[in-house]
């Protein structure tokens, strides 16, 4: 049996996604969790700017929160990527939604491509919650000129590109979203390492080749890019903004998870049944009571 | 609504099955899961429009198989065609001409229903044909399972009987040609019972469609079915219609009596001969004479109480010289 069929139906089936996705992003903003989520993100921010007071980056007389704007913009596109990506799958999975998906003609495709639409707009619009206010009111943070949006735009597509199959395959791993916490926990890890909140220059080497391996150093480095002066490359590794080797971390991830995640997916489809969903439903009863 | 589009139709039209075909074809399957063999053996047929129900105790094999029939579940041995297709090979194509009914719990939860059905509906529209128009037109579906009242209800808000009729409407949203229904009343009250009971009966009666429905439940059998299948011990055990099955279970009949402040009992398949023989050797010594038909519901209850109390293979013998 195929999950994901090509032809004119399953073309129609795309359409179908991403009406499915515009839908779902619509349901977002209509409900207080989903609403609390994207403001969530904005609130720790202003708390750690607050903390921060008039710190400078080290060597310059720059505002140390500029500069962990732009790095955290980069960190929450890695976070939609990977995290609602991986707990939407795996809430889905469980509740359900996916053997429905299933029970349907092209319902796999449609199903993804919904899945893709909602977590891209999500990103987005998360995004734009944190970047607005920052481009407003904190100093040193300017988007100037085409260059700067052709920088911000690319590096936002590579790394939800980099990061979405890796956290779908992470969703179809995990048995219960209850256990997203071995994610969670190595996630924190790696933002400490990866110079979001704090430049990694003066951390040891070995820690920095480690943070380079993943994209979210990439993600951030992309942003600073995009949004700070020029000037500000030189306390980066190797003092400039190397756009050519995040394209090439962030390319290589994108083609590992593009070329990974369907198998997995299939993998995952291929096992889901009426029965599977019931063993699960019964579990979540029993922990409920 | 402007956000659901209507599909394009494929190219090529889809081809009409002839109608003589049964629907379902089932022949000498196997199921085995590490040692543990749970369908071993079983074989039956389905014809279109036939309303069928696999009826069994629990954990006598009637997910296991009507998953293999949904395509969910690979078999292990034995032939299998449903509408013609073997389900382990079965394209989008033969999908849309399914329907599953799946037990939902809070999936799609912030979707309006008729928002839900109109966007699932949207996927069955290119195998459209001119003897079946899919998708089922959403305000008629709304309104056939009568949830019209609750269109613009959220699904997260619907009651129990609610959303179970929004699990029928979404199983025959693209007009099924055959519709899959595994213990679809668990958890109902009477009342929302009988309400689905009304609901499959229209479905049978509207579009002809074939509905395969399991249940552990006799009297939802003998209500639904046009024949039933009993599946015990990873075997179908009886076949017929109930009339057919209640008049086989019944054929024997319990005689009770006393004697000489002794009591009897004895099973016999012609009470009446038996009982002017035990007069004739008696006589008057007999007393506290009682003949009793057992009925489908109760030979198939002791049946259930013997398999389940772990006495499956005696139980399922007894049950075989019954009903056989």
């Amino acid at each position: 049996m195929s999950v994901i069929s090509l032809g004119r139906p399953a073309m129609g089936a795309a359409r179908a996604g991403l009406a499915r996705g515009r839908i779902e992003l619509r349901h977002t903003f209509t409900n207080a969790q989903d609403l609390w989520n994207y403001i969530f993100p904005a609130v720790i921010l202003l708390v750690v700017f607050f903390f921060m007071g008039d710190a400078t980056v080290p060597g310059t007389s720059f505002a140390l929160s500029s500069r962990t704007m732009p790095s955290a913009l980069g960190m929450s596109v890695a976070f939609g990527g990977l995290v609602t990506m991986a707990i939407a799958l795996a809430v889905d999975r469980e509740d359900g939604t996916l053997l429905r998906a299933k029970a349907i003609p092209n319902g796999m495709t449609g199903y993804l491509v919904g899945k893709i639409t909602l977590v891209a707009g999500m990103g987005l619009v998360s995004l734009a919650i944190q970047l607005i206010p920052g481009l407003i009111f904190l100093d040193g943070l300017s988007v100037r000129g085409a260059s700067s949006w052709f920088t911000l735009i690319w590096v936002v597509i590579l790394g939800m590109v980099a990061t979405m199959p890796i956290g779908a395959i992470f969703g179809s791993l995990i048995a219960n979203p209850r256990n997203m916490g071995m994610i969670m926990l190595p996630l924190m890890g790696l933002i400490a390492t990866s110079g979001i909140f704090y430049p990694i220059t003066n951390f040891p080497i070995w820690l920095q080749w480690t943070a380079q391996a993943f994209p979210i150093y990439w993600l951030g480095l992309g942003m600073r890019s995009a949004l700070l002066p020029d000037s500000m490359a030189s306390v980066e590794i190797g003092e400039s903004w190397r756009h050519l080797p995040t394209v090439g971390v962030l390319g290589a991830w994108a083609v590992f998870g593009l070329v990974v995640a369907p198998i997995v997916l299939r993998r995952m489809a291929r096992r889901e049944s009426g029965s599977r969903v019931a063993e699960r439903r019964e579990k979540a009863m029993q922990r409920v009571a | 609504m402007t956000v659901v589009r209507q599909l394009r139709a494929p190219t090529a039209a889809v081809a009409e099955p002839p109608d003589d075909l049964a629907a379902i074809e089932v022949h000498d399957l196997r199921m085995r899961y590490g040692t543990n063999d749970v369908l071993k053996g079983v074989s039956f047929t389905a014809r279109r429009g036939e309303v069928l129900a696999l009826l069994g105790p629990n954990g006598a094999g009637k997910t296991t198989t009507i998953e293999i029939l949904e395509g969910f579940r690979i078999r292990s041995a034995g032939e299998v065609r449903v509408l013609g297709v073997d389900p382990g090979h079965g394209d989008e194509r033969w999908r849309a001409r399914l329907g599953v009914v799946l037990q939902s719990w809070r999936d799609h939860g912030k979707w309006q229903v008729r928002e839900l059905l109109a966007h699932l509906g949207v996927y069955y529209a290119p195998y459209s044909t001119p003897r079946v128009r899919r998708p089922w037109d959403v305000d008629d579906l709304i309104d056939a399972v009568g949830l019209t009242p609750q269109a613009g209800k959220r699904v997260s808000q619907l009651s129990g009987g609610q959303r179970r009729r929004l699990d029928v409407a979404i199983g025959i949203v693209g007009r099924p040609d055959l519709l899959f229904l595994d213990e679809p009343t668990a958890g109902f009250d009477p009342e929302a019972r009988r309400e689905f009971h009304d609901l499959v009966h229209r479905l049978s009666d509207i579009d002809d469609t074939t509905i395969l429905l399991t249940t552990h439940d006799l009297d939802e059998a003998e209500k639904l079915a046009d024949r039933i299948l009993i599946l015990a011990g990873g075997a179908i055990i009886a076949d017929g219609s109930p009339d057919q099955l209640s008049r086989r279970a019944s054929a024997d009949a319990e005689v009770r009596w006393s004697r000489d402040g002794e009591r009897f009992v004895h099973a016999t398949g012609d009470a009446t001969a038996f009982v002017r023989e035990l007069f004739q050797q008696y006589g008057e010594a007999i007393a506290d004479l009682e003949v009793r038909r057992a009925s489908l519901e109760d030979t198939y209850m002791a049946f259930v109480r013997e398999y389940e109390s772990g006495r499956g293979a005696a139980a399922l013998r007894a049950f075989e010289e019954v009903t056989r």
